[in-house]
């Protein structure tokens, strides 16, 4: 097994980081520069932005955030939430993104996966999918709009395709668990990252620090993305990389920073 | 000594990150993409991100450039390159299709195996966090003088790739790392030329040091 990632999600309403729940019911947390720091400084692997109102070029819009940002913070940076061309892709890009997420404009014209992975390469490329569980119980639709529009997609199907268009990652998101603090949808991650050849980057539901290991040990989820259980301080990167450590689990070595040398362990 | 380094601008690559871990680190980045501006760098840094093949195009789009790097790397002065501006310092790659390089390394890039060295398919790109090592037979000394000269075995930094550069020269060869058992190049070095498969810039702490270190040479 490969080193898992521990991603902060932090989504966005510029200038606020906010939290909802099944990704509505949003409320205001702080201010996301702050909060990345911090997350840097403790240890997060990538930090993921999602701009939740898509509004790009807006006056101190997410892309003025992610440039300040870069200032402080030295590992990955995911942008995603109003990426619907190329040209939004770019202007992430020139920001300091290091990938673009999306989803809804991919939906309406999957062409534009192969269109920046061939721009900007797959690695750049992460294809982002709400999913939700049929009513019946019976594998998972895709949705857009935080989990409002119904794109009629079954959640594997795209995947797959997502994949074979040249996305280097998929970013999958359980509406139904998101926010709830109740754990991951470990089937749902499950099911795609079998199916797929590209990693997957589990998100939603993370409550505890259990959750992390169930959805790796069992879900196969390659990364794992966590909000509130930072946000509110209910975990930091360092009990999360432990639980993952006593879970069996294999992390990136964290070096305690000394001044004049940086030892690996 | 000047701390100006030179970021070279070929219309690839985030090199906003580049020059804020410079920044970060006490230097002062100089973006350009001129040739003349090259000549007169102390040290350059090329950087590189999406396919070989769309990286050498765009280095070569410009005339004179790609004469400037090999005139800087021929006066000795300090040259890093990142990612595929490390894999384009080599003499070829086959992705998607087969395409020539700067020559400045002896050796070729080619995909990173599908599978593990079980035999087992994974996932590929190689994305995320993996520790140096030291090459198999290198002296436990290589390290001290380069970039990696304030860092030690076993720091982790951060990869994302599909494609793997093979030295033709083990001498070439500065630091390795596992990718589910698959021996990836992940730092090379001939005299004053040290390239990197990983991001420093990406890298935290770790990779911050080895910009500190290769600003210091």
């Amino acid at each position: 097994m490969s080193r898992i990632r521990l991603i902060a999600r932090l989504d966005v309403k510029a200038p606020s980081l906010i939290k909802g729940v099944h990704l509505e019911g949003l409320r205001k947390i702080g201010d996301p520069n702050a909060f990345a720091r911090s997350y840097y400084e403790q240890g997060a692997d990538e930090i993921l932005y999602m701009d939740i109102v898509a509004s790009l070029y807006e006056r101190n819009s997410l892309l003025d955030i992610v440039e300040r940002t870069t200032r402080d913070v030295f590992v990955p940076i995911t942008v995603g939430g109003g990426i619907r061309s190329v040209h939004d892709a770019q202007a992430a890009f020139r920001a300091g993104a290091d990938k673009v997420a999306f989803n809804t404009a991919a939906v309406r014209r999957p062409e534009l996966i192969s269109e920046i992975a061939r721009r900007f390469g797959s690695q750049a490329a992460v294809l982002s999918i709400e999913a939700k569980r049929r009513p019946n119980g019976d594998g998972w639709w895709a949705f857009t709009d935080n989990g409002r529009e119904h794109t009629g997609f079954d959640v594997v199907e795209w995947a797959k395709r997502g994949a074979e268009l040249g996305c280097g990652e998929i970013l999958l998101t359980s509406v139904d668990q998101e926010g709830t603090r109740k754990g991951f949808d470990t089937e749902l991650v499950a099911a795609v990252a079998r199916a797929v050849p590209v990693p997957v980057i589990a998100s939603g539901g993370m409550g505890v620090t259990d959750h992390l290991v169930e959805v790796v040990r069992l879900g196969a989820a390659d990364a794992v993305a966590m909000a509130d259980i930072l946000h509110f301080n209910r975990a930091t990167f360092d009990d999360i990389r432990e639980a993952a450590v006593d879970g069996g689990l294999e992390t990136r070595l964290v070096p305690k920073v000394s001044p004049d040398k940086l030892r690996g362990n | 000594m000047s701390r100006c380094v030179t970021i070279v601008d070929y219309g690839v690559g985030n090199l906003l990150s580049v020059a804020r871990a410079v920044i970060k680190v006490g230097g002062t980045p100089v973006v350009a993409a001129d040739p003349g501006q090259i000549a007169q760098a102390d040290r350059l840094i090329l950087p590189g991100v999406g396919a070989f093949g769309d990286c050498v195009a765009a280095l070569r789009e410009r005339t004179g450039l790609e004469e400037a790097i090999i005139a800087h790397a021929a006066s000795d002065r300090p040259l890093l390159g990142i990612c595929v501006g490390m894999q384009i310092l080599f003499d070829s790659s086959e992705e998607y299709g087969e395409h020539q390089g700067i020559g400045l390394i002896q050796g070729r890039v080619r995909a990173i195996p599908a599978v593990t060295v079980e035999g087992l398919p994974h996932k590929v790109p190689h994305i995320g966090w993996s520790p140096l090592e030291f090459p198999a037979g290198a002296d436990p000394d290589c390290w001290s003088g380069t970039a990696l000269g304030d860092i030690s075995p076993g720091a982790s930094v951060y990869f994302v790739h599909s494609f793997t550069a093979w030295p033709l020269h083990a001498e070439d060869r500065l630091a390795d790392v596992h990718y589910n058992g698959q021996r990836i190049a992940a730092a090379v070095a001939r005299n004053n030329i040290c390239a990197t498969q990983f991001h420093p810039e990406k890298s935290g702490p770790v990779g911050l040091a080895i910009i500190a270190a290769f600003l210091a040479r």
